[in-house]
């Protein structure tokens, strides 16, 4: 089968590059392994809530309409609003197919599926960036008996076994599930290293209003400083529920345990860094600066917003453990909440580097004309991270698209920033 | 940045930065081996030589060899020729620490003028006695405390401080397990 272009995945991302495409006359597929929204529905936790509120997952031609704006999405939420949205826009989705490889040809690159072969000028790799949890090599050191899972995995409380639970990992989902076990009665102990500590509120406004506001989504990705760790900060430390707090000092409030960054499991005991002190006083001091960034700008703007707020130092203890001891302490469950990186194993372009990662510039592939990347964090700017991101990027990523389209004699393109 | 030009804490950050540029595109030259050589000297004495490392896929010598010595005080019927290995773990903290904040002062633009540290480490002995089969042999605690005058504020300054312990090798090497293997020749 020929095509103009050939998305991968119809999640927010593929899809609203299926409507960008449309809109600009371009012939192409989208090759869903599942439905519409499959990871949102099959491969999340059951309480999962977005971070951002409703009014931040507008797609391209389909604002939020519903009547909870400044509500979170449910993952099931999310899923029936992109399998509603992959209507609206009649997106030319191939369900249940599942991509095998994407490979070189002499006219660009063959598709290879479980249901016929698809060769195409283009490819939009708008498989997510979170097929494949980076659980760490030291996972292998969890003794046996003590059930070691990723959060990909991770349902409810009700699926682990009894015992007390391990969280690796403060990002959202770490947070997250630390604090829905400990409410669940487990003993719950969460390692962790570099984090980013954020309310969810501030000055009477809901933080990602903050963000939208004051630009901070809308930094390009090459006017940031070290683009290369940025997207590799992990995610912030909220939950799509403004009556429930889960940073570090709320957790520990509620009794799960802060240790610091898990540095191995050795003959089955736990040991985490003593550097938990500082690495809670860098995400404290990275806070301010982001509240004062968000001063200024409300001072500059004029900004109907509350009295200026600032919050207590995080508080962990004097001397934190250092080991737990998995098989003594009663730890039924180890649970990986240490980030996703995006699944590749079937690119047969040679694009990758030496640890796997796919260089882009903006989401365009330099090394391979023709081969975009959509839905990765700060792919383009901040926003990208998110599903409001997916408008602006689709939107640039298609005019790249189409030059590179028509100008297949005369390249190169460049692309605007 | 501009604020960069007219600071001057001795650090070369435009190198810094374009080294670690051009080694993530070449991984492998990153890949260092330091080395110390040592000898027993009599007693609890003994002599450490650093003269070279590994890195950038080649060898690299000292300007010089430098000689550290070890040996126990008094208190531990020893002659006190020397620091005991557990206060030089202590200085080389000291060293990576203050290296840091200096690079990071560089690179942020703060002119420093004076970085002391005072690093002490609390030690339970009865660990290395054999005393008590529930007592560490290393550190129980350390803590080090910074006096730093530099033009910037007292945020500025702690968030030195804070990065440079984010990116301290000896900082890392203490507050995290490593695999230590010791064989005979």
């Amino acid at each position: 089968m020929r095509t103009e272009v050939v998305v991968i995945g119809a999640g927010h991302s593929g899809l609203s590059m299926s409507q960008r495409l449309a809109e600009r006359g371009i012939d192409h597929v989208v090759l869903e392994r599942g439905e519409p929204g499959n990871s949102w529905r099959t491969e999340r936790w059951e309480s999962l809530r977005l971070l951002t509120p409703n009014w931040q997952t507008g797609l391209p031609g389909h604002d939020y309409a519903g009547d909870d704006p400044d509500g979170f999405m449910g993952s099931r939420e999310v899923a029936a609003h992109l399998a509603r949205y992959a209507e609206v826009i009649a997106a030319p989705v191939r369900a249940g197919v599942t991509v095998t490889s994407v490979a070189p040809s002499d006219d660009g690159y063959r598709v290879t599926t479980d249901h016929g072969v698809w060769e195409a000028p283009a490819v939009v790799l708008a498989n997510g960036g979170s097929g494949i949890p980076n659980v760490p090599a030291l996972a292998e050191g969890v003794p046996d008996g003590v059930l070691s899972l990723s959060a990909k995995d991770y349902r409810s409380p009700e699926q682990l076994p009894d015992g007390g639970v391990l969280v690796v990992g403060a990002s959202a989902s770490g947070v997250q599930l630390a604090d829905e076990l400990a409410r669940n009665g487990r003993e719950v102990t969460i390692s962790t290293g570099e984090h980013v500590r954020m309310p969810r509120s501030y000055r009477g406004r809901d933080i990602f209003w903050w963000m939208d506001a004051a630009g901070v989504l809308d930094e390009r990705w090459h006017e940031i400083d070290d683009i290369v760790r940025a997207r590799h900060v992990p995610s912030p430390q909220l939950v799509g529920d403004p009556e429930r707090g889960v940073g570090i000092g709320a957790l520990r409030e509620r009794g799960i345990h802060i240790v610091g960054r898990l540095g191995r499991v050795h003959d089955g005991v736990a040991q985490f860094s003593g550097g938990l002190a500082n690495t809670v006083r860098l995400a404290d001091l990275k806070l301010d600066r982001l509240l004062e960034r968000f001063d200024a700008w409300a001072a500059e703007t004029d900004a109907e917003v509350g009295e200026v707020e600032r919050f207590a130092p995080t508080e962990v203890d004097a001397s934190p453990r250092l080991e737990l001891d998995l098989v003594r302490e009663r730890v039924g469950t180890v649970l990986w909440a240490t980030g996703y990186r995006p699944d590749y194993s079937w690119l047969e372009v040679p694009v990758l580097d030496y640890k796997g990662r796919l260089w882009h510039e903006g989401g365009v592939i330099p090394d391979a004309p023709g081969l975009y990347v959509l839905g990765t964090s700060l792919l383009r700017r901040r926003r990208s991270t998110y599903i409001s991101g997916a408008a602006h990027d689709t939107a640039e990523l298609a005019d790249h698209l189409v030059g590179f389209l028509g100008g297949r004699e005369s390249r190169p393109v460049e692309i605007a920033s | 940045m501009s604020n960069t030009a007219t600071v001057d804490n001795g650090v070369n950050s435009d190198a810094l930065l374009g080294a670690r540029d051009a080694l993530r595109q070449a991984p492998e030259a990153a890949q260092f081996t330091w080395k110390a050589t040592s000898e027993w000297i009599r007693g609890t004495h003994s002599r450490q030589t650093i003269e070279s490392f590994r890195g950038l896929g080649q060898e690299h010598a000292h300007k010089k060899a430098f000689v550290l010595e070890g040996d126990h005080p008094e208190p531990f019927a020893s002659e006190d020729h020397a620091p005991t290995p557990v206060e030089t773990v202590l200085a080389a903290l000291a060293g990576c620490l203050t290296a840091g904040v200096a690079a990071v002062a560089q690179n942020r633009g703060i002119q420093l003028k004076s970085v002391k540290a005072i690093v002490e480490g609390d030690h339970d002995i009865l660990g290395i006695l054999g005393g008590d089969p529930e007592v560490r042999n290393g550190f129980n605690e350390v803590r080090v405390t910074f006096d730093i005058d530099a033009d910037a504020t007292p945020e500025e300054i702690a968030a030195l401080v804070a990065q440079s312990q984010k990116r301290s090798a000896v900082f890392d090497a203490l507050t995290n397990p490593t695999n230590v293997t010791v064989s005979v020749a």
